[in-house]
Order: C-alpha cells, then sequence, then structure tokens
C-alpha cells in the first residue's frame, strides 16, 4: 500500500514536470526585468520583456531595421518637422481604440515616471512638439534637423490615454503636459492594473523572481500570436538554466554558456545563434602624458603615439581568440557595428595579425624594450571577457609590452574606470539604434555635456576631425548622405587606432525541438520570435 | 529577568547599528550602483540626473543621516533597483524561504536523528560505519555541487521532479505558500534536501555522539538491569536526553538556512530572501542590502534570545546570570 503511494506520488510529480503541452511556452530566461512598467528602466531585460505589451510606432526587427509598427508610414515634411501616419483599427487591451492621442499622452508621461534609475528621456527629449492633426496623423517636431527621430520612436512603448483617465485634449509641453489628471505608478503595471497596451500578448500574472506569464491577446492588429500563454522564468545562474532546458521544465534559454553548447546540441535540443551589435573593444589612454598603468616610460604615456597603438592592435590574434576562447561562437571585428548595420563600410576586415611588424612599430616609436601595462577588465560582464582579457595580455607581452590583468567584478569595474584608473581597459558596447552614430558618439567622440558626446569615452580620444563628421551627420535628415558621413566617421578612427575593436558577440539561444527563433541582434529574448517549426 | 531582557535589548540596539554603518559604509565603497543600473546611451546629463533621483550626489555622511532620519521612523529606504519599499520587498520574499527552511529542518531531524542514533548504538557496525562516512561527505560537499547533482540525477536523467521554481502556491492568510499543493511540494523537495545534507549531517554526528555518551551511563544500565526492553530504553530513555543539544545547534542553523539560503536557491531560482541578496549585492541595491542584513541581525539576536530562555527552561539547572548577561 505504502509502496503504491509512494509510486502514484511520484508518477504524478512527473506528470507535473513534463513539458508543457502546445500552446504553451516556458522560457528560461538570465535576466529579469525590474519592472513591468515600459517606461520605468532603459536596460535590455525591460526593454525586451515591455515588447509583448506595448509596442511602438516603428518597430525594430532582428537585425535593427525599422519596420512600421502602430504608424503605417513616416516622413520629414521639412527638416525638423516629421509626420506620421498611424494605424487605423487598433485596439488596446482594454478595448479602447489607438489614436494620435496616445501617442501624446506616453511623451508626456515618460519624464514624471518616479525614481527612475534609467530614464527614456534619452530618446523623447529631441521632441520639441507635437501635433494631433487628425486622431490618425501624428506631426512631431523637433529644435534642430534630428534624423535619429524615427530610431528613438522605436525605443518606448505607446499608452493608451483613454484607459488612464484622459478626457480631452492634451496640450504638449516639455514642461509638463495640459489635460491629464495623473498618470499611471510604477506598481500599477507590475500588478497588471495599469498594463494595457497594443502588443501581442497581453498581461497575465507577475511575481517578482518568480515568473511573468502573458497570455494572447486575441484582437492584436497583426500576426496573431503563436501561444496561448507564455511564461517567462528567471534563473540566473547559468549551470541551473541549462538543466531546466535538458530536464524539459522550460522549452528554451536564452545566454547558455558556450562551453554548454555542444553538449545541449548532442542531447537533441537546437542551438540559434545570430550576430549581436555588441563590439568588444580596447580603450587606450590618450588624455596626457600622466597615466596610471603603465610603467617603465620614464613617465611617458606611449600610448598617445599612434604607432604604439597601432602595435598593441596588430599584436593581438583576433581569429585566435575568436576560436580558442569564444569557441568560434563570435566573430573579429575590424569595425564598431558588425557589416551590414547603417554607417558601416562595406568590406572593413578585422585588423591582420602582425606580431614581427608590431615589434618593428614599438622599436621605430622609441620603446623597443616595450613597457609595463595594466589592462583593466570585467570578469562577469561580457562572454568569457577575463579569458579574453587575459588572451590579449599574452599576445601583448609577446612584443614586448609586459601586460597584467587587472580583472574585477563589473560593479567595481565601471567605478574605477569612470575613475580613469585604467591606461587600457576592454569593455563592449551594444547599439541600441542599431546604426554607427551609437558607438562613435558614446565611446570616441569628445566628451562634451552639451552634445551629449563621449559618455563613455574613458580613454578621452579626442579628434576634431571625427567629431566635426558626427555633428554633421546627425544634421543629415537625408539617409544616403548620412550613412556616407558615419562611414569616413568609422574609417577616420579606425584608421587613428583611437580604439581597437576584438569582435563582435553571437548571441546563442538554446530551445527544444519543435519550435524556432530567429536570433536578433538586439540580444533581446522575445516570445514574439519564437515560432512552433513547420 | 526584567533586567536581562532590558540589557539584552540595549546590546541589540548597538549591534544593528553597527551593522547598518558597516554594511552603507562597505557598499558605498564597491561602486556606484548608477554604473549598473544606466543604459549605456544616457548621456552625462541624463546620468547626472538619475544620480540625483536616486540621492546618490549627496556625499556619503549625508545619505546616512537622511538613511538614519527615516530608518528610526520604521523607513529603510526604497529599492534603487524595483523602487519598492526594501523591507516590504524582502518581506515579500520571507514566506518562501521560510517554508523552505523549515521543511529542511524536519528532513534534518527526521533523517539525521534515527541514523546518528543507529550510528551511535553500533558505532562499529557497517552500517554505523557507512552512516558516518555519509555524514562526511555531507560535510565537505560543496552545497553548489550537491545541489547541481541532484538537479542532474533528478531532474535531468531520471525527469521525476522538476529542476527549479517555485511551483503551484495557494493562497493562506494572504500569504502564497507551496508546502501544500503537490506540485509545490515536488518543487520544494530537492531544494530542501540540498539545505538540509549540511544540517542532517551536523545532527547525525550530535546524535552519535549523545547516544555513544549515554549508553554508558548509569541510568541505561539501570534501566536494563532492572529488564526494559532495548526499544524502550533507546527510544525513550536515551532519546530524550541526546535531545537538548541536537535542539539548541538546529535552533541556531534555523536561522543562517533562513538567512543565508543565498547558494540553494541560486541553484535551485527558488525565489526566496537569499536570492533577493545575491541579486541585490549585485546591482549595488544598498537600501535592499542594509535592510536585509540589519533584518537578519534582528532576527539572530530574537534566536539567541529564544534559545538562552529555552535552555533555562528546559535545564532548571541553568540560571540566567544577572551578572555576566
Amino acid at each position: 500500500m505504502r509502496k503504491s503511494t509512494l509510486l502514484c506520488a511520484v508518477s504524478l510529480a512527473a506528470v507535473l514536470a513534463s513539458p508543457a503541452v502546445a500552446q504553451e511556452l516556458t522560457i528560461g530566461i538570465s535576466a529579469e526585468p525590474s519592472a513591468l512598467d515600459p517606461h520605468y528602466h532603459n536596460l535590455g531585460p525591460n526593454n525586451a520583456m515591455r515588447r509583448h505589451m506595448f509596442e511602438s510606432l516603428l518597430l525594430t526587427d532582428e537585425n535593427q531595421r525599422l519596420s512600421p509598427g502602430l504608424a503605417t508610414s513616416y516622413k520629414p515634411l521639412d527638416d525638423t518637422t516629421w509626420e506620421f501616419k498611424l494605424r487605423e483599427g487598433v485596439t488596446f487591451h482594454d478595448g479602447s481604440p489607438f489614436t494620435a492621442k496616445d501617442v501624446v499622452f506616453t511623451v508626456c508621461r515618460i519624464p514624471t515616471v518616479e525614481n527612475s534609475p534609467s530614464s527614456f528621456t534619452v530618446y523623447t527629449k529631441g521632441i520639441a512638439g507635437m501635433e494631433v492633426k487628425d486622431p490618425h496623423t501624428l506631426l512631431i517636431k523637433t529644435d534642430t534637423p534630428f534624423p535619429l527621430l524615427p530610431n528613438e520612436v522605436a525605443a518606448w512603448g505607446i499608452l493608451s490615454a483613454t484607459a488612464n483617465g484622459v478626457t480631452g485634449d492634451i496640450g504638449f509641453s516639455r514642461d509638463g503636459c495640459t489635460g491629464i489628471d495623473s498618470y499611471p505608478k510604477t506598481e500599477d503595471f507590475n500588478s497588471g492594473k495599469a498594463a494595457i497596451g497594443t502588443g501581442m500578448y497581453k498581461f497575465k500574472e507577475f511575481t517578482r523572481g518568480e515568473e511573468i506569464v502573458f497570455e494572447r491577446n486575441d484582437d492584436y492588429w497583426g500576426d496573431k500570436g503563436a501561444w496561448e500563454t507564455v511564461t517567462f522564468r528567471p534563473i540566473t545562474s547559468d549551470g541551473p538554466r541549462v538543466a531546466a532546458l535538458l530536464s524539459g521544465d522550460v522549452d528554451m534559454i536564452d545566454n547558455p554558456p558556450l562551453q554548454d553548447l555542444e553538449r545541449i546540441k548532442s542531447e537533441g535540443f537546437q542551438v540559434a545563434q545570430g550576430l549581436s551589435n555588441r563590439v568588444i573593444y580596447l580603450h587606450m589612454d590618450q588624455h596626457g602624458e600622466e597615466t596610471p598603468g603603465i610603467t617603465g616610460t620614464d613617465g611617458k604615456n606611449p600610448l598617445l603615439d599612434k604607432r604604439v597603438r597601432k602595435a598593441i592592435s596588430i599584436a593581438i590574434n583576433r581569429e585566435a581568440i575568436v576560436e580558442r576562447i569564444m569557441n568560434g561562437v563570435a566573430v573579429p571585428a575590424g569595425e564598431l557595428l558588425p557589416q551590414g548595420f547603417f554607417g558601416t563600410t562595406p568590406g572593413a576586415e578585422a585588423e591582420k595579425y602582425d606580431p614581427e611588424g608590431a615589434k618593428k612599430l614599438l622599436a621605430e616609436a622609441g620603446y623597443p624594450d616595450g613597457f609595463g601595462l595594466t589592462l583593466g577588465s570585467p570578469n562577469d560582464r561580457y562572454i568569457n571577457d577575463a579569458q579574453v582579457s587575459q588572451a590579449v595580455a599574452q599576445m601583448l607581452t609577446r612584443i614586448g609590452i609586459e601586460t597584467e590583468v587587472d580583472a574585477v567584478t563589473a560593479s567595481t569595474f565601471f567605478k574605477r574606470r569612470n575613475a580613469h584608473e585604467f591606461s587600457m581597459y576592454l569593455a563592449g558596447w551594444g547599439a541600441a539604434t542599431g546604426e554607427m552614430s551609437s558607438p562613435l558618439r558614446a565611446l570616441v567622440a569628445t566628451p562634451d555635456k552639451v552634445k551629449g558626446y563621449g559618455g563613455t569615452n574613458r580613454g578621452r580620444y579626442s579628434n576634431p576631425e571625427m567629431d566635426a563628421l558626427i555633428d554633421q551627420a546627425l544634421a543629415t535628415v537625408d539617409d544616403d548622405k548620412r550613412e556616407a558621413l558615419l562611414q569616413q566617421a568609422s574609417q577616420v578612427v579606425i584608421e587613428d587606432y583611437g580604439i581597437l575593436p576584438l569582435h563582435f558577440e553571437v548571441t546563442p539561444w538554446a530551445f527544444r525541438k519543435g519550435i524556432t527563433y530567429v536570433p536578433r541582434a538586439d540580444q533581446y529574448t522575445l516570445a514574439l520570435g519564437v515560432k512552433p517549426a513547420g | 529577568m526584567l533586567v536581562y531582557l532590558l540589557r539584552r535589548l540595549g546590546q541589540s540596539v548597538f549591534v544593528i547599528a553597527a551593522m547598518a554603518v558597516l554594511v552603507f559604509v562597505g557598499v558605498y565603497a564597491i561602486g556606484n550602483p548608477i554604473d549598473i543600473l544606466i543604459n549605456p546611451e544616457a548621456d552625462q546629463n541624463e546620468r547626472a540626473a538619475a544620480i540625483a533621483r536616486l540621492g546618490l550626489d549627496k556625499p556619503l555622511w549625508e545619505q546616512f543621516l537622511v538613511f538614519v532620519s527615516n530608518a528610526v521612523q520604521g523607513d529603510l529606504g526604497r529599492s534603487f533597483v524595483y523602487s519598492t519599499d526594501a523591507l516590504g520587498l524582502i518581506l515579500s520574499k520571507l514566506p518562501a524561504t521560510l517554508e523552505l527552511a523549515f521543511l529542511a529542518l524536519v528532513i534534518a531531524i527526521f533523517l539525521g536523528v534515527p541514523l546518528g542514533m543507529l550510528a551511535g548504538l553500533k558505532p562499529d557496525s557497517i552500517v554505523g560505519k557507512t552512516i558516518m562516512g555519509g555524514s562526511i561527505l555531507g560535510f565537505s560537499l560543496p552545497n553548489f555541487w550537491q545541489g547541481m547533482m541532484l538537479i542532474l540525477l533528478f531532474a535531468v536523467i531520471f525527469k521525476v521532479l522538476p529542476s527549479g521554481g517555485r511551483g503551484e502556491t495557494v493562497e493562506v492568510l494572504g500569504v502564497a505558500v507551496s508546502f501544500l499543493t503537490l506540485d509545490g511540494l515536488s518543487h520544494m523537495l530537492l531544494p530542501a534536501v540540498n539545505l538540509a545534507l549540511f544540517k542532517t549531517s551536523l545532527v547525525i554526528r550530535l546524535a552519535r555522539a549523545g547516544t555513544r555518551e549515554a549508553v554508558l551511563q548509569d541510568y541505561v544500565k539501570f534501566a536494563r538491569a532492572k529488564g526494559l526492553k532495548p526499544r524502550r530504553i533507546v527510544l525513550v530513555h536515551i532519546a530524550k536526553n541526546i535531545m537538548i543539544p541536537v535542539v539548541t545547534v538546529l535552533g541556531l542553523e534555523l536561522g543562517s538556512m533562513i538567512a543565508f539560503a543565498v547558494v540553494t536557491e541560486s541553484v535551485f531560482a527558488w525565489p526566496g530572501m537569499g536570492k533577493l541578496l545575491i541579486d541585490s549585492i549585485q546591482h549595488l541595491d544598498r537600501p535592499v542590502v542594509v535592510a536585509y542584513l540589519m533584518l537578519t541581525v534582528f532576527m539572530f539576536i530574537l534566536i539567541n534570545l529564544a534559545v538562552d530562555l529555552l535552555y533555562c527552561a528546559l535545564d532548571p539547572r541553568v540560571r540566567i546570570s544577572e551578572v555576566s548577561a
């Protein structure tokens, strides 16, 4: 009797633990969003999650190209005015129709979010005025020619004005809109009360640390969702996340560790890999003679010399790093964005490995015996980051630059990097807008508070020629002309060895047989793109 | 007695305050939470604005003063990451951790005591040696590895238990618990065993030592001479007497199971307080870390106090000395 009860319990547990039945999708994710409020925290996990419920005027496809979303078309009327034609017949999850007023309401709400750790105002501050021409035509005005407006409107999800109690018209002003009584609070989204968007999936349940559950929106304007319910389960540790996939508890996981990919495939699971928009690069202190991590040069900073920077670049065997440390799951980089993205130069290749040439260049620059260098690196931020730094250090030591690696946890690394404590450091950059002005502006433009340049240029590289090209590009609305300017700016910095791109990360996803996923360059894990195979 | 309690209370306040200062300064020294939280695309102005929103633009002493003046009124601050009340956030995770710790405690007692007594009664038999050998493994294998092996064995190879998560929950008095549903229990089993393994080994050792000591004592010899059945001698006379050290140690271990089940909760993606703590440390979410550790100190003080008082109730020979307290 007792034995049979036990058997019964075990088999029942087995049934409960078996893979979810069809129409249900469970995804194990490595990072949990901090809130379901689409405007609370401008960071990857949040931005990915909100796309299920809230849509933008324009959507980004898997290669970050813009495609029509809640706007069917857009065009610049003049240098500072854009016209967006909005999609008709779209309804929010509560049944209210989508109109231009909802867009104005959203832009009004974004600056009012309380305690936001990273605000979406970076994507709305360029908007100087908004005018509702008719319910499905919206004019957006900017102060200066602003070609990135379409990319920026794709970055924020649209809320319903009606569902949030707006009855009359809204008067838009940067300093606070009129006609709005109150804005929804972040908690209201987490509880589901305000989680009303137009997206393919609707809010069902959210328990922090446990799961986020969506259900299919049967009134969706586009192709209906493939799953009746979608559950995201945060499993932050790598091993347990892989185990959850192998045991059939989840159908799909993101960021499986590279060293486990073979095992996952051999157990009959599938892996999809896609080139990401994230470049791993080395940045070098080019501020002045005084630099903290260099020894044996009598107080001089050799990194100010272009020949030394070039020597460092050609001393690094990028192919070897990709093959041996990244298990082939990366692509050597010759620019700050992979080929095919807006603003990249066709045919730009990664630097050729040439240790002999590097030694010659060092001797020419007056360092025949090399010097000592400390390379700063995070050890838990990018894929195999500390190992890549170790490899770079060995390669540099081979040409005479005695390199030591100072690898620390991300929180400490960023603090020290931002305090300019490293003469050279390894870091990564993902271009959220998917075009060249993003890495150029942030990483290599001369730091300038007013223009918002050089926010992450901790090597303090400065090249007026390139700054001027970026200025010009950011004021050129014509796409072809802007692309040519960005290509030029990118080549200027690459040829000057102002920053050394190493490789582009390739993002893997692993999932069970019977489903497919198209890899995304923005590294987002979206149930929207998971389809039953066949 | 009252003086004793008051003095303990005074000490407790001091310990909690010292803890708050240490953690506050410690987390401040690690790094700047903004570097982790903000989107790298944000420019310098937005960065400065975000720092101001979280109150990180003020000097450390001023931030600390704000924290203290709020803490005195019972407000331990808002989480930088989630923008919710830090204490509320921690308490919302408490039930999950509590039920896991109690299940582990039950496993440790009901597995550890009988096995330990068995090993104590027959120290030279194969059974006794096997039990002791097993307890060494329980002690020495890393918790993380044990957890992964449990998952590999029961979830990946045999597929009888889920690999992680909390499973189905039911609301009892407004609190979601797992142990009342079969699905919830199946999710709890592996993490609870993982958490219990070390404690079980500890209990086995305590029970064995106690048993070996007790069998040689006069009252056991007397009971045997009186003709009592061996079963009664073991289950009543010996068992009762070895329980005092076991209870004392387990009481203290319960505290550490609740507060620091970090490894188990991470491995099994169990949404408890330990996982919250480790995530908060990674995000440098100072209000949560500080509130968590203050709460932990408070809990340990309470448990210690309870154990002291219990001990005195259990063993009439123990008196609380007002001088040495």
